[in-house]
């Protein structure tokens, strides 16, 4: 005799489509106002950027002024103004060689494997060593390039690259001063560290690239661009300062007392017990404070920069393409997305890495 | 004098005296740097040049200005515009923040899954880019002659177009304080021990503060009516201009979006936190408690996640403020604007660079202070905040 075997009804999908969204009618009023919204832009925006839109130079701007949607052809028309600059049309394949160069650096420095104090120094020197060289040229048979003719992309991620490279060794001496047991010390730096914590960035990148050529000696003024590195490297070093001292405050304070115990000297100390134990506890904050000063790096367009958003407003403000601002301020939030998106979701990765490793 | 080195207090005296030394001296080097650079420029130091009259203008002012007037009332005027900017774009971005931070935590996950979108965009993107974005769009707008209308507001080029009371000025500031009492004054009267009244009649007197406040503004509207006109003054095209209404104009607009949707979404992630740090314990006893859902709300879960809150929230106040300083990216003429032209005209470099800080350590301070304040009056007693 044959046995029917009945198993137990698995829930429909229907069922469960009603049991997530369709509970209560307050449940359903929600999911029903969300998904109109949700349908409404989507429909919007695939319509606008995608349906509707113009992708080829072809036509022209005029060609491009008559559709309903986005005109993407000023990308295509002016993507290397946006990317580079004012740098020149033969060497720009330099600039965009130094961009890989520096986003193989970040991603390199993002391994586990590379979080020595020796390695990661050796990653970044050598980074942006490779950037320079390549921006700058005069060696190798490459042309000179100065800086005053960088823009775009390029000089974005440069300003970011070494306002971190300034700015974390800084920061460390920072943190390393404002712990330190001698009073007048700690309060002067502490002081300095507030003072700067409490001006916005836009004042300070203001002061070092239009005031200070006033206060400082002609031997000393140097370029605006490495002026004004140094002075949003301060601003960076003041946040990631108390980020470091936050973390110091984690290991315990038998850690330290333990390493004196030993006979080992202050750096000993510093360099083999506390530092290495406290950026593990910073690190979620270091790589969140990365990500601000990523996204703040965009404010040296007002001290005069050609970055990426200069040279995006310079792709439609001149000529035949001053409607189509939505597409390049688009395309450029696209490109900081990417960036500023990565890395955020890389620390949330980390953050929730070590919380785990610590149960 | 080897052996006085080998001291330890002596050594750490010195080491302290040459740290501190050097920083002053190298400030004081700078400092008179400067001055005999601008000594030979002709500008002698000094805040004398307070009292001289700017000669230029300034775009957007709440007070009455023209270019006669001293560079003083300048600065108060831009310190008044980085506030008056600055509190807009925090209510705004405040109201924005709630909604997408409580989307955020609802129990639906298409509103989840919306709420999260709109952080991971606009948080990712710079609030300078998004600055620029909102003055092209506003910029890009029709002309005055084909305007867009909206609830008699008039969408322009030129700026926003919006109604307002003819009512005489002083009756309408006044008028605007009595609608933020008729807001405060049920909040204090919920609060003050001295009405220890049971909780229903205590609502009642609340509703009454509320009530009266709002009756002692529409009388103070009604006094300082403008006579033989009608009570709200509608923007309308006349020739190629556009008459009557108050005109915000395109900066200030552009900053205020700007900063509402970029601190918004920092804000939405502020109140999900608060919200995640208040105990399951807690609602499933006000539940257990046979408190009604909107109940457990208000009156457990709402007044538990504002105190966790507070605090970050505090912080982001501060960042919102200081972000007013974009303002000269677009030409809105906040205080740093402000600092910055006079830097360019009147050349007093070193005293202007100073009232700047000293401008925004006040703003900064100040806001610290008043949210020590509402942090110490709301703190709960004891360790309630544990699930």
């Amino acid at each position: 005799m044959e046995m029917i075997v009945v198993a137990p009804p698995a829930p429909g999908r229907l069922e469960d489509l009603k049991r997530r969204f369709f509970a209560t009618p307050l449940q359903a009023l929600l999911s029903l106002i969300s998904l109109t919204i949700m349908a409404f832009i989507v429909w919007k925006l695939l319509d606008w950027a995608v349906f509707s839109a113009v992708f080829t130079t072809g036509g022209g701007p005029e060609a491009c002024q008559a559709a309903a949607g986005a005109c993407w052809s000023v990308i295509t028309a002016r993507w290397r103004v946006i990317l580079f600059g004012l740098y020149p049309f033969e060497e720009q394949w330099r600039s965009a060689l130094a961009c890989v160069s520096v986003v193989v650096m970040t991603v390199l420095s993002c391994m586990p494997a590379f979080w020595t104090g020796r390695r990661i120094a050796l990653v970044w020197g050598a980074g942006t060593g490779l950037y320079y060289v390549l921006m700058k040229g005069g060696v190798l048979g490459l042309p000179y390039v100065g800086e005053e003719a960088w823009g775009g992309l390029a000089l974005t991620l440069f300003i970011f690259v070494t306002t971190c490279l300034v700015g974390f060794p800084l920061a460390i001496c920072l943190a390393l001063l404002r712990r330190s047991d001698l009073p007048w010390i700690s309060r002067t730096t502490g002081l300095i560290i507030d003072g700067v914590r409490s001006l916005p960035l836009i004042s300070i990148l203001f002061t070092f690239a239009v005031v200070l050529p006033f206060a400082l000696p002609q031997w000393l003024q140097g370029d605006k661009l490495y002026r004004v590195i140094l002075g949003s490297a301060l601003f960076f070093s003041a946040y990631q300062a108390e980020i470091v001292r936050g973390g110091m405050q984690g290991v315990p304070a038998g850690q330290e007392e333990a390493a004196m115990a030993l006979g080992m000297s202050y750096w000993q100390r510093i360099g083999r017990i506390v530092l290495p134990q406290a950026m593990r506890n910073a690190l979620p904050a270091t790589i969140n404070q990365f990500v601000i000063s990523f996204k703040e790096t965009s404010l040296v367009v007002i001290v005069g920069f050609f970055e990426i958003l200069a040279s995006g407003n310079a792709a439609y403000g001149t000529g035949e393409w001053r409607f189509a601002y939505v597409e390049v301020y688009a395309f450029i939030a696209f490109i900081y997305f990417v960036f500023v998106f990565s890395l955020s979701r890389y620390g949330a990765y980390l953050e929730r890495r070590m919380s785990v490793s610590e149960r | 004098m080897v052996s006085l080195l080998r001291n330890q207090k002596v050594r750490n005296t010195l080491l302290q005296v040459l740290f501190v030394g050097s920083l002053a001296a190298m400030v004081l080097a700078c400092v008179m740097i400067a001055r005999r650079n601008l000594a030979e420029q002709g500008i002698t130091s000094g805040f004398d040049f307070l009292f001289k009259s700017t000669g230029w203008d300034v775009n957007f002012s709440l007070l009455p200005a023209n270019a006669n007037d001293p560079y003083w009332w300048f600065f108060l005027i831009g310190i008044i515009n980085t506030l008056f900017l600055g509190t807009t774009g925090l209510v705004l971005a405040t109201i924005v923040g709630t909604i997408v931070g409580l989307a955020r935590t609802s129990s639906n996950e298409l509103a989840r899954l919306l709420g999260r979108t709109y952080v991971d965009i606009f948080r990712n993107i710079p609030l300078i880019l998004q600055v620029f974005f909102w003055y092209a769009v506003i910029t890009h707008l029709p002309t005055p002659r084909a305007a867009h209308e909206a609830f008699g507001m008039l969408l322009t080029s030129r700026g926003l177009y919006v109604p307002i009371p003819n009512v005489g000025g002083a009756a309408l500031a006044a008028a605007m304080l009595a609608v933020i009492a008729a807001i405060a004054l049920p909040v204090w009267l919920g609060r003050t021990p001295r009405l220890n009244q049971p909780f229903g009649e205590r609502s009642t007197i609340q509703l009454a503060g509320a009530a009266a406040a709002l009756a002692c503004a529409a009388v103070i509207l009604a006094v300082g009516r403008l006579p033989d006109l009608p009570l709200l003054d509608f923007p309308a095209l006349q020739g190629l201009n556009l008459k009557g209404g108050m005109r915000i104009p395109p900066e200030f607009s552009a900053l205020a979006i700007a900063i509402a949707i970029y601190g918004g979404s920092y804000i939405a992630e502020i109140v999900r936190g608060g919200f995640k740090a208040v105990g399951k314990g807690q609602m499933e006893a006000a539940l257990s408690l046979g408190l009604s859902p909107w109940r457990v709300f208000t009156l457990v879960r709402l007044p538990l996640a504002l105190r966790a809150m507070l605090p970050i929230l505090a912080n982001q106040y501060v960042w919102l403020m200081k972000a007013t300083t974009m303002g000269i990216a677009v030409g809105f003429t906040d205080f740093f604007m402000i600092v910055a032209l006079t830097i360019n005209h009147s050349g007093q470099t070193l005293e202007v660079i100073g009232i700047l800080m000293a401008g925004f350590l006040a703003i900064n301070l100040s806001l610290a202070a008043v949210f020590n304040r509402i942090n110490k009056a709301i703190a709960l007693k004891g360790n309630q905040l544990r699930g």
